[in-house]
């Protein structure tokens, strides 16, 4: 590639994706924020206390390591990009510590965000204890219960939790209650979007906080191999923590990008949350992208194993990557992210989150098709702590009974 | 408006309020709730009461503007399975018996096809629509087939709008500009906005087309306060908890129109 890549424009579009569609109420607000946003990277007193958080408290730069006994396995040479060893355990933190960060510069004393699993809630209550800004997460009734130990460490953290009862009650409920909250309480408050998904300028600051990732991984790879990786993967809920990975590499012509979707039970079976493999292009939350949508445009329920991948959207820059063809995305059923998952534990001591593992099956699909002179770096965006439980209850190693369906008890 | 085209349906309404000097009424009702023929007998109930302008809502799954009350609405009609034809099929029946505009988020329209929706809205004798999450900036797809199929296009202002933004908003909306009186999601609300006087005085300074003020108003009074200044008084959640809080079909409509009477008798001044 000669050209260097520079998206989005001026008003926040990446070709026909991203955009803001939203109500004229946040508008000014959302220019107010871009504005803010501009000026604050810009200024060397806020990146440098920015930089001196990363290092001193959420633990960045993360390491590049070689997962040789992984590699073996894989067939090719996998470097994982640690950002399972970040504070709370994910890519996470440094998105909300920027943004949490640039509220305390705009004089805003709360914050909202929304959360899944509860991954982006937990990331924001510990930036808001941090940075001593009053937190409110929204989360889908529905999660709330499948993740009830992710909402009491929110509350240990001193955010308050509110179960969304609305709609699906899940993640695209929680953003849609952020959203009705953040239309009134705009002059006070500001919304800690956990993707680098929404309205102009979140998928552009969320890339801005997270793009580290990828240039850290690049400066390391060089060291490491003196060289650049065959491939970049990394998993695609919203699209975080392949955005940051991916910008670090999207000049470099030679370095494929893979992003790597939740199949769920296989997208041919419609129960998946593929949102490029499987979805159409449309408006949700602020932004075109493509989405999981009916014939009439009516948002549909997203299926997956990883509470973190399961969204109905995604990214707008993802949508212009995959139809510019500078990244691909392909997707990975529960079943493959799942034994890649196995494979890590047992070759490395690792336990990944089960987003990151999606990044790992797609790996090994790589390594197969590339054969052993490859090199695949990938973004191990997560730990598995929090999904012990469900990993525990899919392998079957609970005692007592097991529910491996609904209404299905071995 | 717009030099180029005739009057629309809203233009002529507002010159008839204009000339009986008082504002339009504008009522607001979800298509398919609580089933597709009892929204329109819930139109014409209002209509009968005093509506001038019928919004029909478009059920949508991601309601970000709306409050509670119409979100229950709207999953009990998406529940029953309300389609876009359906939805048309309640604005010919309103169009009957008022001009009758569509209030929908984006992604149906889009998904739809913006010209073929356009095209049957008007087929349908629909005479615009109300976009809250689409603004000019991103609308010009949707400004040109209003234009080809002679539909008005009601943008929405808010008090954080920037003046800039009131100009421009104004500038691209046609029938009437919709301004929200409150920064918050739909809901009938216990007082008027302190907000509105001075985001209505803000478009006069931009604008001569006619102004609505919405989310909140749920009574007469309320409606007397808000018509002393607007040219229209946009009502929804109010006439839409007439139908969630009514014991049976009846009551519901008579609910229902004795509200709008008594909004009604408020615009008139």
């Amino acid at each position: 590639m000669t050209d260097t890549y520079a998206q989005p424009d001026a008003t926040g579009h990446f070709g026909r994706f991203g955009g803001r569609f939203m109500p004229e109420a946040l508008v000014a607000p959302l220019e107010e924020l871009d504005r803010a946003w501009t000026e604050a990277k810009a200024d060397p007193a806020f990146t440098a206390e920015l930089d001196r958080m990363m290092r001193e408290y959420a633990n960045v730069p993360s390491p590049l390591y070689d997962a040789t006994r992984f590699s073996e396995a894989a067939g090719a040479r996998i470097l994982l990009k640690r950002e399972d060893l970040n504070h709370t355990g994910a890519h996470k933190i440094r998105n909300v510590i920027g943004q949490a960060l640039l509220a305390k510069r705009i004089g805003k004393p709360r914050a909202i965000a929304e959360t899944g699993a509860g991954q982006h809630g937990v990331a924001s209550a510990t930036a808001c204890a941090y940075l001593d800004l009053e937190c409110t997460v929204y989360m889908g009734e529905v999660d709330t219960e499948r993740q009830a130990l992710n909402v009491a460490r929110m509350k240990m953290l001193g955010a308050e939790v509110v179960p969304v009862t609305s709609g699906s009650r899940t993640l695209k409920d929680a953003i849609n209650e952020a959203l009705r909250d953040w239309v009134a309480s705009v002059d006070h408050t500001t919304y800690l979007f956990g993707t680098a998904a929404g309205p102009h300028p979140f998928p552009t600051m969320v890339r801005d906080l997270t793009r580290a990732i990828g240039d850290e991984a690049r400066a390391q790879c060089l060291e490491l191999i003196g060289g650049l990786p065959d491939v970049a993967v990394a998993c695609v809920g919203g699209g975080s923590n392949a955005i940051g990975l991916f910008t670090g590499f999207v000049d470099d012509g030679d370095v494929r990008l893979v992003g790597v979707e939740a199949g769920g039970d296989g997208v041919e079976t419609g129960r998946h949350a593929a949102t490029i493999s499987g979805g159409a292009v449309g408006v949700l939350h602020g932004a075109r992208s493509f989405l999981l949508q009916d014939d009439e445009g009516q948002t549909m329920e997203s299926h997956s194993i990883s509470a973190g991948l399961d969204y109905p959207g995604v990214g707008p820059e993802h949508s212009y990557l995959a139809e510019i063809g500078r990244a691909s995305y392909r997707p990975a059923t529960d079943a493959q992210a799942m034994a890649a998952f196995d494979l890590l534990c047992k070759t490395e001591g690792i336990i990944p989150a089960i987003e990151s593992a999606h990044a790992l099956a797609g790996a090994l699909e790589l390594a197969n098709e590339l054969g052993p002179d490859a090199t695949i770096l990938v973004n191990l965006s997560g730990r598995g702590d929090k999904d012990v439980h469900t990993a525990a209850e899919y392998f079957g190693l609970l005692d007592g009974p097991v529910v491996l369906e609904e209404g299905v008890e071995e | 408006m717009s030099v180029t085209s005739s009057p629309s349906r809203i233009d002529e309404l507002f010159e008839r309020t204009r000339a009986e000097s008082r504002a339009a009424l504008v009522g607001y009702l979800p298509a398919g709730f609580p089933t597709k023929e009892q929204s329109i007998a819930a139109i014409e109930a209002m209509v009968a009461g005093g509506v001038d302008l019928v919004e029909v809502g478009l059920p949508y799954s991601d309601p970000v503007m709306d409050g509670p009350v119409i979100q229950a609405a709207a999953d009990t009609a998406l529940a029953q399975g309300t389609r876009i034809a359906d939805v048309l099929d309640v604005v010919r029946a309103s169009a009957a018996v008022a001009p009758t505009v569509v209030m929908t988020y984006w992604n149906p329209v889009e998904r739809y096809g913006v010209d073929r929706f356009a095209s049957a809205l008007a087929e349908a004798g629909g005479s615009g629509l109300i976009t809250p999450d689409l603004i000019p900036d991103e609308g010009a797809e949707w400004i040109a087939a209003a234009e080809a199929h002679g539909l008005d296009r009601i943008f929405l202002v808010a008090p954080s709008s920037t003046d800039e933004r009131i100009a421009m908003t104004a500038e691209a909306a046609s029938g009437f500009v919709y301004a929200t009186a409150v920064m918050g999601v739909t809901g009938a609300r216990e007082q008027t906005s302190s907000l509105a006087p001075e985001l209505v005085a803000r478009l006069r300074r931009t604008t001569d087309k006619p102004v609505g003020v919405g989310l909140g108003v749920s009574n007469g009074t309320q409606a007397k306060e808000v018509a002393a200044f607007a040219d229209a008084v946009i009502v929804g959640s109010a006439l839409v908890r007439c139908l969630l809080d009514a014991p049976d079909p009846q009551a519901g409509l008579a609910a229902i129109r004795d509200l709008a009477e008594d909004l009604r008798s408020g615009v008139e001044r």
